[in-house]
């Protein structure tokens, strides 16, 4: 991969419930942050990549998003991958000025989320038609049966599973954009929380907020003139199985281990290499099928793993220092960004309080639908 | 008893001019599935392609209605809100003998055998204008 460079990040702090905001104007006040993060100007930005689901707009999304913000992109484009979708925008923008296509990338999500407000999203065959009707609506279904299955097969434990929540919320309480900063979280309180679809507890469960992230990719080249130290993006790998759960290639790995292989090799480096794990985290049960698609941990031996492991910022295996979305709040698609942000923040020795002594080299991961769309990214501070 | 006027129906299938034949088999209580002319594989959900080899030679099968269940869960808060009522309930991915994986229901909540790898069959359920494969377990003695 040809030499790009995250240059400018930006992020609303998440929250539960917003009110009088628009999808486009949480999505700018992102942009604008990045922009000037970078140390950039509008007329620098000649590439733009959006999500699928702009409030206001179903369709034709890159070019509303565009007109918002008074842009003319050269290169503009829907990444649609979920949770995957922050991560895929990163490697998109590098083949894309590799490509000559642009030079200077934004990649951005967010979206409003209303008190009252029932997301429901449009007819979606075949999941619409052949999962919903014996009452299986939504994510969480999926990933219970995941859970299940782990637990079957390895002996895996809930609080095994609860320890990572945890530390996760302890890197929280030095995270103030968090939404559960100042909520401290033990392991016997995730077990107390109500199941919602068992195994799975509330407190294992992603929660729903706003909020919007950005980041702007440039030529590692041009990233050398600007404001902060280059974060490079060292290699990348993606893959895609399936749609509904019961078409999953398999229950107990994902198409994570291809993409997280693929972005090892791409970067020439491995698991051990590791200083920090920023890992897609929507379920608790995905942090521990992450941890062994990525070779951190033998396949099956995720839960002792983690138990037995500091997985907070002062840990040997940093996992989410910013409190992984269970903690910090999934902005809905601008979650899967939460971790590439916070990568940046602490590749660039600027992550305060909760900084990973010497953090060089990162492995983001990013997760879509039934854990069949997976992007990986390793990111790696520039040499001075 | 008169239907609470708030409680909001189940969600009908949603069939396709691809998939109808599945529901319409349904109706006579068959379970109806594709096989691959060409690569003998059996496919679902239903498809005009098969997604093994890509041909277009799909014939549709009767299934034995017996399998095991690769996983499951119960749902104490599903998704849609005309379940509300009916939780917790147990959701089941089920490997079928025919060689399919389809996520489906079981009829009630067993007290002991839930399990990965327990044998279940299917049993059908009709609701409205529509019957569903629901599944049970297949208990030691042959069963309930």
């Amino acid at each position: 991969m040809s030499p790009a460079a995250i240059v400018g990040i930006g992020e609303l702090a998440p929250q539960r419930y917003s009110s009088g905001a628009t999808t486009l104007s949480m999505i700018a006040r992102a942009a604008l942050e990045a922009t000037r993060d970078a140390g950039l100007a509008r007329e620098d930005i000649d590439g733009l990549l959006v999500g699928p689901q702009v409030g206001e707009t179903p369709q034709h999304v890159p070019a509303t998003v565009a007109e918002y913000l008074g842009l003319h992109p050269t290169m503009a484009n829907v990444v649609d991958l979920g949770g995957a979708s922050g991560a895929g925008m990163a490697w998109r923008a590098a083949a894309a000025i590799q490509a000559g296509m642009c030079q200077t990338v934004l990649c951005v999500l967010g979206n409003i989320n209303e008190r009252g407000r029932v997301p429901r999203s449009p007819n979606r065959n075949p999941i619409r038609e052949f999962d919903v009707p014996f009452g299986a609506s939504g994510a969480n279904t999926s990933y219970a049966f995941l859970a299940q299955r782990h637990l079957a097969e390895y002996g895996t434990t809930s609080a095994q599973l609860a320890t990572a929540v945890v530390a996760q919320r302890e890197n929280a309480q030095l995270n103030p954009k968090a939404v559960f900063h100042g909520t401290p979280l033990t392991v016997e309180e995730v077990l107390a929380s109500p199941f919602v679809v068992e195994p799975l507890r509330l407190l294992e469960i992603v929660m729903p907020c706003a909020g919007a992230a950005a980041f702007i990719v440039t030529s590692a080249e041009r990233a050398r003139d600007l404001r902060h130290r280059p974060v490079l993006l060292s290699g990348a790998g993606e893959k895609v199985t399936h749609r509904a759960m019961s078409q999953a290639p398999s229950l107990t790995s994902g198409p994570l281990k291809a993409a997280i292989d693929s972005a090892y090799r791409q970067s020439g480096t491995g698991a051990q290499d590791m200083d920090l794990l920023q890992l897609y985290d929507c379920y608790s049960i995905v942090i521990a099928l992450t941890l062994e698609d990525a070779g951190v941990c033998p396949v099956g031996e995720s839960g002792p793993w983690m138990a037995e492991n500091d997985l907070t910022w002062r840990g040997p295996k940093p996992l989410n220092t910013h409190g992984g979305q269970l903690s910090f709040g999934q902005a809905d698609l601008a979650g899967g960004m939460s971790h590439i942000v916070e990568a940046v923040h602490q590749l660039r020795h600027e992550a305060g309080e909760r900084q990973v002594a010497d953090a060089r080299t990162a492995l983001v991961t990013g997760n879509g639908a039934t854990l069949s769309e997976a992007t990986a990214l390793v990111l790696q501070r520039e040499d001075s | 008893m008169t239907r609470e006027q708030t409680t909001p129906s189940y969600p009908p299938p949603t069939p396709t001019a691809v998939s109808a034949p599945f529901w319409e088999a349904a109706q006579e209580r068959r379970l109806a599935y594709q096989r691959c002319a060409d690569c003998a594989q059996a496919v679902f959900p239903p498809r005009a392609h098969c997604p093994h080899c890509w041909s277009e030679s799909l014939t549709w099968q009767e299934s034995t209605g017996h399998g095991t269940i690769a996983s499951f869960t119960v749902a104490h808060r599903p998704g849609h809100p005309a379940f509300a009522e009916l939780a917790p309930f147990v959701l089941a991915l089920i490997d079928v003998q025919d060689g399919f994986r389809l996520l489906s229901r079981l009829t009630t909540n067993p007290e002991e055998g839930l399990a990965v790898s327990a044998p279940v069959r299917v049993v059908w359920e009709s609701s409205g204008d529509w019957t569903l494969p629901l599944f049970e377990l297949i208990t030691v003695d042959g069963g309930p």
